[in-house]
């Protein structure tokens, strides 16, 4: 690897002020389980690593009734699924930190990474966009938010400046009667890239779905949010023709290219698949049975 | 000794075992079955292996743990085209580097000489070993080696690598076979002339040798036939996978010996290839085989060890080099990808009455496909006397080939044991009885003429039939249930066995025979069954090539059978001479001493080995002996594999519920590291089968260097491999050894494949089959 | 060079080394400080063969930076044993001859005894899937995962006797 520096602000306004110095030859480092491999094979060539896992904001894990779940960008997955909250409260997301990497993957990799690293096939970004996760960013120059689905410009590129850092994102409460879940489709059981992953959010009232959110990863640039698969869903019965449809709708979306884990034909397939079994285990997980 | 407390007697406790004569099936289910053919006091037990302690602590010792003062690290820069004429390369930038000792290219390297070179499990011309170790002229792969560096550390040698500047005039490549033998298509060797059935002709060619093999007349054979079945069949490219990346450290000694550390199958290979390369005499090459963390065949090719001598020799210090997994990838021995066709007949009776094959493979960037074993295999399992075999060795622009556990077997297998379902399926037969009533057995000829000794076939297919799995439901829609069989040879070659007794009676056992999965402990029971001791008191060491008598490779499933029959002589030695000094002790004549068990008696008068150990320096001093071999009595060994796989019809996927591994070894010396090796082929023919390949762009580069990317199973992918050991004795082995390591991974891709097909309809052809290929052949369907 | 002065725990030892920032925690664990039983076997995070544990996760080393490691707790496969007592998982993979080349051994010892550590009776699955991170090619994981099924029921039999 290139030769590098290494900084580890303790607080927010240490580590902005770094990003502030260094500008894009900074790079976060949470788990770098991405970041470290792209330094090794010459992907990456920033000068600086700046670890942020001792800034205190970036650590949090906190879940309030009112402003939901705060989730600071390097909290490592293990975490995540670690609190009984969270597994509770949003098991879309546990759906996405239970299968990025292994075990000890988890023990390093972080959602906010994760969505920093914008790889078209990054596991939580689908399922924090159904959650309607919106992203924190800090900068010396002030604060902003950005929801997840406008957050990935490309691959490999967002809307992250030069000097600003990812702090949390924020997931609001789930509204009575919804479910989520995440669902990638890949040749082996764990230790893969999603060929394709669809995740959705759907809430449910009187028999009827109240709204719907449907996020597709690995089938364009960056991850898939389909408006139209939501739409497909609202106000209508809860049953399995509103699931074809939102399936369908995804699967039209979908622009996926043909690469050495799928061709795009296969691919849209998969979004329909996954999208129709993603929403009937939402669907159960709201508390109703599909039969 | 080890200070850790293990009890031999809870390692052995686990299984029960079936006795000599129940068939599988009776008397329960058994997870991993033993059907033994004869009892010993130590062989066929399960004894904690002797390097255990070491290995489950971390103090084993492998090669990249090698930590000489002085060290340098080195690098080796890489071709990152498929087919290139190298125009120039400029190592100056990388000289003038901070922390840069040396660079070496091929320039450093003295001409190849026009001989050949034992390779380990055969000869192939040194120049292809040569032209692979630094490329000269032209690169013929990605991942091909230019140019060396030696530096400070492993960051600034690679930093410096990629400084050197290389121009490369870009050529046309070719992926597969194939494409390769296209009239149009670009040659690797401008010096490569087809041999066309064993003669040499004068037309360059990407085919390096063309043959064929008849038995009776298989015209007459298909016309008489109620059932033909004819079918193509491809496999890509797949590598052995074995978790430690190669390693070498070498130091070229100021007194001009060169002593080298490394990961290998055989470190005489090592030795030999190096002092060839190098131009130096062999005894001053001394190699030191450390820990080899897997094999499987791809271990005994020599890639970096003379390019790390020739930076050791210019920097006149240790240099010490370690690949990368995407260098393990790119440069070393995959196995062959291949293109089959095959073709059988078979009368309504369910007599097989015609096979026919035609194999090319990929050998890679030099001719070496291994497609000859996979030809001599095809139709290894049937007894039938009319076979026609031709087989295709063709360049392409991939890795040199290296050996991969029954090299050329697997993909041949593939296609015939599919095709063999579909004939039995017409003439309305049950797969097994099918194989069953065309089985080989004793005196069955085989394609490339010679006939069978006693061989297992038969057995390892009643087995099968027998075994509870075959007759289980499958209890689910979209599942499916598929067999197979396949043959492997094994190889006999040559061995050293030194055995050393100390006074308080245990005995030092020396050998060369790099152990990489229990072989110590399989050679150390054939001594301590000859010499009536526990195997805990027989101690084995894998010394260097200085310290032991010549050995070849670890590899064709030999170590057991050869060098335990190597350990076998030299403990029969060690009897005459403690028969000797009992009767020196008794005043009586050797002859007179009786030996059985560890003890030696005559004339009423008795003393065990420790006792007779003890007095050896009274008797006339240390015990000693040593015993070299060269085995004629191979013993083929027979396997078959059950799968059932449950397939998703929605995304291809294939999922293997369960497995077993069925297998003739002749005797399991020890029958933990006897599953463990079933098991072991069983799940690297199941990554075979469903996911693993190299993915090759348009451009002849591999897309999916790593371990992420090459999808070898994981615990998560797999149920528990079951095994039916079955023990058909080699007669031409003391103990009935025929060699466990290698025929189990014939099996499986076929046995998938069937299984795919008993569950959804379809033939999968071509490996491997990956959700995306089984989707796409479904939805065609 | 500007290299970094690093104070850690390493198998309960406190230790320092100096290191430069490029380098991972699994390169000064072999390269400066000797410790070889953590193996590499693809530098990426795929293989498992580095796992030792941080601060009591389980970890590749090749993802860590040696700097990291900078106030933490690390224990290797060196620091599994007990003096002269070998770990439940060590004995068990002795005796269910769980290891055949034996250089994912370390990475699949300390990554099953951290799975015991939290779940004294996992299941098949449970085993199966803790483990999909470390790869092996030589078993086919069947001794493995038994190995961690028997030392699972021995841990449970002395912790109730």
């Amino acid at each position: 690897m290139h030769w590098i520096d290494y900084a580890r602000p303790r607080t927010l306004d240490e580590c902005l002020r770094a990003f502030a110095e260094h500008g894009s030859d900074a790079r976060a480092l949470a788990g770098g389980t991405d970041l470290l491999v792209q330094m090794r094979t010459g992907r990456r060539t920033n000068g600086v690593v700046v670890d942020v896992k001792a800034v205190p904001e970036l650590n949090e894990l906190r879940y309030d009734r009112d402003a939901g779940l705060t989730l600071g960008a390097a909290v490592p997955c293990y975490r995540i699924y670690g609190s009984e909250t969270v597994c509770r409260l949003y098991p879309g997301l546990i759906d996405t930190v239970s299968m990025i990497g292994g075990t000890q993957i988890q023990g390093r990799a972080s959602v906010g990474g994760n969505l920093c690293n914008a790889a078209p096939s990054a596991d939580a970004v689908p399922a924090l966009i159904a959650l309607r996760a919106a992203c924190r960013i800090a900068s010396a120059a002030g604060e902003r938010e950005v929801p997840v689905e406008q957050f990935c410009t490309g691959p490999g590129r967002s809307v992250l400046g030069a000097s600003e850092v990812l702090v949390s994102l924020r997931l609001p409460p789930p509204p009575e009667g919804s479910g989520a879940c995440y669902l990638r489709f890949i040749p082996r059981n764990e230790m893969d890239i999603a060929v394709a992953g669809a995740g959705v959010a759907v809430t449910v009232a009187n028999g009827r779905f109240a709204d719907g959110r449907v996020a597709l990863a690995s089938v364009a640039p960056t991850p898939l949010f389909v408006k139209a698969a939501g739409a497909a869903l609202r106000g209508e019965p809860v049953g399995r023709a509103a699931l074809a449809r939102a399936a369908a709708a995804a699967k039209a979306a979908a622009r996926p290219i043909s690469d050495m884990r799928g061709t795009a034909e296969y691919r849209r397939n998969l979004c329909e698949v996954l999208t129709r079994r993603a929403l009937e285990r939402a669907v159960e997980r709201a508390g109703v049975s599909l039969a | 000794m080890s200070t850790f407390t293990v009890d031999p007697a809870r390692a052995a406790a686990p299984r029960r075992e079936s006795s000599g004569n129940g068939g599988p099936g009776v008397g329960g289910y058994e997870p991993n079955m033993v059907l033994a053919s004869a009892t010993f006091d130590v062989v066929g037990t399960r004894p904690v292996r002797h390097d255990g302690a070491d290995k489950v602590t971390g103090r084993a010792l492998y090669g990249a743990d090698v930590h000489l003062s002085g060290t340098l690290h080195g690098a080796i820069l890489r071709s990152p085209h498929a087919h290139a004429r190298i125009q120039s390369v400029d190592t100056s930038r990388a000289e003038g580097m901070d922390g840069v000792f040396a660079v070496v290219t091929a320039a450093d390297l003295p001409p190849a000489e026009d001989k050949l070179v034992d390779v380990g499990e055969g000869e192939t011309k040194l120049a292809y070993v040569h032209g692979n170790i630094l490329a000269r002229d032209k690169v013929l792969y990605q991942g091909h080696a230019v140019a060396a560096v030696a530096a400070s550390s492993p960051h600034a040698a690679l930093e410096a690598a990629r400084a050197i500047d290389v121009e490369y005039e870009l050529l046309p490549s070719s992926m597969t076979a194939p494409d390769a033998m296209r009239e149009e298509a670009e040659l690797l060797h401008a010096d490569l002339f087809k041999q066309e059935f064993g003669e040499k002709t004068d037309q360059p060619s990407n085919v390096a040798e063309h043959f064929a093999w008849r038995l009776g007349d298989v015209e007459a054979g298909f016309a008489a036939s109620d059932a033909v079945v004819e079918r193509v069949f491809d496999t890509a490219t797949v590598h052995q996978g074995y978790i430690e990346p190669h390693n070498v450290t070498a130091l070229w000694n100021h007194d001009g010996r060169l002593h080298i550390w490394c990961s290998t199958q055989g470190a005489f290979v090592v030795r030999d290839v190096t002092a060839k390369i190098l131009e130096i005499p062999v005894s001053s090459v001394k190699v030191t085989p450390m820990e080899i963390g897997g094999g499987f065949g791809g271990k005994i090719p020599v890639y970096m060890e003379p390019v790390a001598a020739l930076l050791s020799r210019k920097t006149g210090r240790p240099v010490k080099i370690v690949m990368s997994r995407e260098e393990v990838f790119l440069s070393t021995g995959p196995t062959a990808g291949s293109h089959v066709r095959v073709k059988v007949g078979a009368s309504a009776d369910g007599r097989i009455r015609a096979m026919e094959a035609t194999l090319a493979y990929e050998a890679g960037a030099y001719p070496g496909s291994f497609v000859t074993p996979g030809g001599m295999c095809v139709f290894a399992a049937y007894d039938c006397p009319n076979l026609s075999v031709e087989c295709f060795d063709v360049v392409v622009n991939k890795p040199s080939c290296a050996a991969y556990r029954a090299p050329g077997a697997p993909q041949a297998a593939f296609a015939a044991e599919q095709v063999i379902d579909e004939v039995a399926a017409r003439v309305g037969m049950d797969p097994v009885d099918f194989r069953l009533r065309n089985s080989a057995r004793e005196g069955t000829r085989r394609v490339d003429g010679p006939k069978f000794r006693r061989i297992g076939c038969e057995e390892v297919l009643r087995a099968v039939r027998d075994h509870p799995h075959y007759r289980a439901p499958l209890g689910g829609p979209n599942r499916g249930r598929g067999v197979a069989v396949g043959f492997w040879f094994n190889v006999g070659l040559e061995s050293t066995c030194t055995l050393n007794v100390n006074a308080n009676g245990t005995v030092h056992l020396v050998e060369g025979s790099t152990d990489i999965g229990g072989t110590r402990t399989s050679i150390a029971m054939q001594a301590a069954e000859v010499l009536g001791i526990p195997a805990e008191d027989i101690l084995p060491e894998v010394v260097d090539t200085d310290s032991v008598g010549f050995t070849s490779v670890t590899g064709g499933s030999r170590t057991t059978f050869a060098t335990g029959w190597a350990a076998h002589d030299a403990a029969q030695k060690i009897v005459s001479e403690m028969k000797a000094r009992a009767s020196k002790l008794w005043s009586l004549e050797p002859d007179q001493v009786r030996h059985s068990k560890g003890v030696y008696s005559a004339n009423g008068r008795s003393a065990g080995f420790r006792e007779l150990a003890g007095q050896c320096s009274r008797t006339g001093g240390p015990v000693s002996a040593t015993a070299t071999v060269k085995p004629r009595g191979v013993g083929g060994s027979f396997a078959a594999a059950i799968a059932d796989v449950a397939v998703d019809p929605e995304t291809g996927k294939v999922d293997v519920l369960r497995f077993t591994a069925v297998q003739d070894v002749g005797k399991a010396v020890h029958p933990s590291y006897v599953e463990g090796q079933m098991q072991g082929g069983s799940v690297q023919g199941i990554g075979w089968s469903l996911n693993e390949e190299y993915c090759m762009g348009a451009d002849g580069t591999m897309k999916n260097s790593t371990l992420l990317d090459y999808r070898m199973p994981t615990s998560l992918d797999l149920p528990m491999i079951d095994t039916c050991i079955v023990e058909v004795a080699n007669p031409g082995h003391p103990f009935g050894v025929r060699g466990v390591g290698e025929a189990n991974i014939v099996p499986p891709l076929a046995a998938i494949a069937n299984a795919v097909h008993d569950a959804t309809g379809v033939r999968m052809r071509r490996l491997p089959m990956s959700p995306p290929a089984v989707w796409s052949e479904i939805a065609r369907a | 060079m500007r290299s970094a002065h690093v104070e850690t725990t390493i198998n309960g030892q406190p230790a320092e080394f100096l290191c430069e920032p490029r380098q991972s925690l699994l390169e000064v664990l072999r390269d400066v400080l000797r410790l070889t039983g953590t193996k590499e076997g693809c530098n990426d995070g795929n293989c498992g063969a580095c796992t030792v544990e941080m601060d009591g996760r389980i970890v590749p080393a090749c993802l860590v930076l040696g700097v990291e490691a900078e106030g933490a707790e690390i224990l290797t496969i060196e620091g599994v044993a007990q003096g002269s007592a070998l770990h439940e998982v060590q004995r068990a993979f002795l005796e269910g001859a769980a290891l055949q080349c034996g250089v994912c051994t370390p990475g699949f010892i300390v990554a099953a005894k951290a799975l015991l550590d939290r779940n004294p009776d996992p299941s098949e699955d449970e085993i199966r899937l803790w483990l999909a991170n470390n790869l092996c090619r030589c078993t086919g994981y069947d001794k493995i995962v038994r190995s961690v099924q028997a030392a699972a029921r021995i841990q449970q039999q002395e912790s109730a006797s």
